[in-house]
């Protein structure tokens, strides 16, 4: 009940902002309009979302080839969050040995392409790399850079599917239209879960629109915080991240080990100039 | 008391995430093979390298403050010269958020482009190791950082200068007359105990990645002068130098640009090297991304400048393939614009499971100008190929 008022309240203080949208439509109902049902739906789980401030972890990447041969590389992530624009995100990759201490620094946006500097310790260089691989394997796993870019809702447009359950929760059924030209997909499809507001599954689609990887969250554990307006909120965060490529038969496996928030990282820790210094 | 305090300080640096004490490395065996037969009697056609580089880091005061110690050696079956040892690394770092101090020696890479690394100037270049100069010589410094919203402040001062690594009689890539790094001349008569200093500011804002330099000292690159004994001594003369290098990411284009104005003892003079890399992601529906490089180089001194790089088109291709096993192919080609002469490289490196990586590297050369210093090389043409087992 109170999920659903929730969704009628974001519903009507959308159409105040997009009242030419709506007039077009020239419904009366604001969520019978899919997508203004979707979009509400994104901007409640962005919501939600906001006010962890920043947060660290280390996983384990499991990449697992066609023949079922696996591969694992552990690394740490820090994460910063960004009012107003998308996060900032260091990772700092501990094996393969060979790689190791090469650190990925990346500043997403929501309107303009990403900035991204890699640190390469055996040349002690930080090279800025072109933003457009944002549709490429990160460090040759099935997920594309794009996939761990921090989530913002003008990314996409939404448009409500229906309702389905997963795994016995009940989730809403959401299709994502990424607006980035140099995006690598059509549409993603997204089932949100009607409890939490949390993604469990994601489906996405190649630009030639077939159905190319399935993503699914388990695991999810949540994360107790004191946000800045001295409120204590839960974040939820899988534990596991399993993408499968339905083109290749390739799939990666993101295991996290110690999720800690809120942990005094500020925005001087993600300054190009410090990646030499990431351990 | 203190083998506790240890191990619950290993605990402790287990549970942030962060190391007490840290031991990686990797050791190497390199074989170089050239393709034609040397030029000069005492010269060999094949060599065998080992090399070792550990790396030891000790951190307290939750990793504000650490040591780093990097020792480095290469073994090689033909070249005494190539023998070497070094210090990479033996610094003590301090970290805040606003500031860095290190002291110790270190190694500071400055630069964008690809075809070679012109504004590059704190380290010596170690030149016996690689042909493209991209291994470099410890420096003894003394080096802050201030690290403000209008960018980062970076001071050097400079103290002890290291001599540059040439090959000896029997190596290959070498100059007729063996360089005899013994004989190594000085303009300043504190000689080697000359105290450099250089002030870089850098700022990132948008697409843009932007560094001011100045450098005053020991010029890293010496003037070869022919002695009585049929042998180069290097002559090192005092310098300065003001560089730039810019970078600009557009998507799919980067736009690159360094550039310097440099005086020395007799004269001065200015050199650049500009171009782009464009890449095409996900190549036909693959995985791969192919990188097109293309890059001017020029330099002031014309035909009389000791680079190979005075006019001269560098066009290349990187390939990377996103695999797990991160590998990747550069080729490339630097065509001189004024006279017959040119240079290519093809270099390629994948791994193998968690700790090996294999590296391949071939050079080849062609030059019928015997002014040019390509010309010396001109029968060097080789092949590497290098195994790491990483720790």
């Amino acid at each position: 009940m109170k999920q659903s008022m929730t969704t009628l309240l974001f519903g009507a203080t959308l159409v105040g902002f997009t009242t030419l949208a709506v007039a077009d439509q020239g419904t009366t109902e604001q969520t019978d309009d899919p997508a203004a049902r979707g979009l509400s739906i994104m901007q409640e789980r962005k919501a939600r979302d906001t006010g962890w401030q920043s947060s660290e972890a280390s996983l384990e990447m499991l990449l697992t080839n066609a023949q079922g041969q696996t591969s694992s590389r552990q690394l740490r992530m820090k994460n910063l969050e960004v009012a107003g624009d998308g996060d900032k995100s260091l990772s700092i990759f501990d094996t393969p040995l060979d790689v190791k201490g090469t650190a990925f620094l990346s500043f997403s946006h929501v309107n303009t392409a990403d900035d991204q500097w890699l640190y390469l310790p055996a040349l002690k260089r930080v090279k800025r790399i072109s933003s457009r691989n944002k549709s490429g394997p990160f460090m040759g796993s099935e997920f594309a850079y794009e996939d761990l870019s921090s989530f913002e809702v003008p990314k996409y447009q939404y448009r409500y599917l229906g309702e389905e359950e997963i795994a016995g929760q009940a989730t809403w059924k959401i299709e994502n239209i990424p607006n980035d030209e140099y995006s690598g997909y059509s549409k993603l499809v997204s089932w949100i879960d009607q409890q939490e507001y949390r993604v469990l599954k994601t489906q996405y689609y190649d630009r030639k629109s077939a159905l190319l990887k399935t993503l699914q969250f388990s695991d999810y554990q949540a994360h107790p915080v004191d946000t800045p307006n001295g409120e204590r909120k839960s974040f939820w965060r899988a534990n596991q991240l399993s993408i499968e490529n339905h083109q290749t038969g390739k799939a990666t496996q993101l295991i996290f080990k110690e999720y800690r928030f809120n942990t005094g990282l500020s925005e001087a820790d993600f300054n190009k100039s410090k990646l030499k210094r990431a351990r | 008391m203190k083998a506790p305090l240890l191990i619950s300080l290993a605990v402790a640096g287990q549970v942030t995430s962060s190391y007490a004490m840290d031991i990686q490395g990797s050791i190497g065996i390199e074989q170089r093979s050239f393709i034609s037969n040397a030029q000069f009697p005492e010269q060999g056609n094949h060599q065998t390298s080992l090399t070792i580089e550990p790396e030891l880091y000790w951190s307290w005061n939750d990793q504000q403050d650490a040591f780093i110690f990097t020792p480095y050696a290469r073994l090689d079956s033909l070249d005494n010269e190539r023998s070497h040892w070094d210090i990479q690394q033996a610094k003590w770092v301090h970290l805040q958020d606003s500031w860095e101090f290190e002291l110790g020696i270190g190694i500071v890479y400055w630069g964008v482009t690809e075809s070679q690394y012109l504004v590059d100037i704190i380290n010596q270049t170690d030149q016996v190791e690689t042909v493209n100069g991209d291994r470099k010589l410890g420096q003894p410094m003394a080096h802050l950082s201030l690290i403000r919203d209008w960018g980062v402040i970076d001071a050097f001062i400079l103290p002890g200068f290291r001599e540059r690594t040439f090959a000896g009689k029997k190596g290959r890539l070498r100059t007729p007359w063996v360089v005899d790094t013994d004989a190594a001349r000085y303009q300043s008569s504190a000689k080697q105990k000359h105290v450099d200093w250089a002030l870089r500011w850098s700022h990132s804002f948008d697409q843009w990645d932007i560094g001011v330099a100045g450098f005053k000292g020991t010029d890293r690159t010496p003037i070869l002068q022919p002695s009585a004994n049929a042998t180069l001594q290097p002559y090192y003369q005092q310098m300065w130098q003001l560089s730039t290098d810019v970078q600009a990411t557009f998507n799919e284009w980067l736009w690159k640009l360094e550039a310097l104005h440099k005086e020395e003892q007799e004269q001065s003079y200015r050199a650049l090297v500009a171009g782009f890399e464009y890449t095409l992601v996900g190549l036909a529906q693959t995985r791969y991304d192919l990188g097109l490089l293309l890059e001017y180089n020029w330099d002031q001194r014309g035909l009389d400048a000791p680079t190979p790089y005075q006019n001269d088109l560098f066009i290349g291709s990187r390939l990377a393939f996103n695999d797990e096993d991160g590998s990747s192919l550069l080729i490339g080609l630097a065509r001189d614009l004024e006279q017959m002469s040119y240079s290519g490289r093809l270099q390629g490196s994948t791994r193998f499971g968690q700790h090996w990586r294999l590296n391949i590297d071939a050079w080849l050369f062609h030059s019928n100008v015997d002014t040019d210093p390509l010309y010396a090389l001109r029968k060097d043409d080789h092949i590497s190929v290098q195994l790491a087992y990483y720790f």
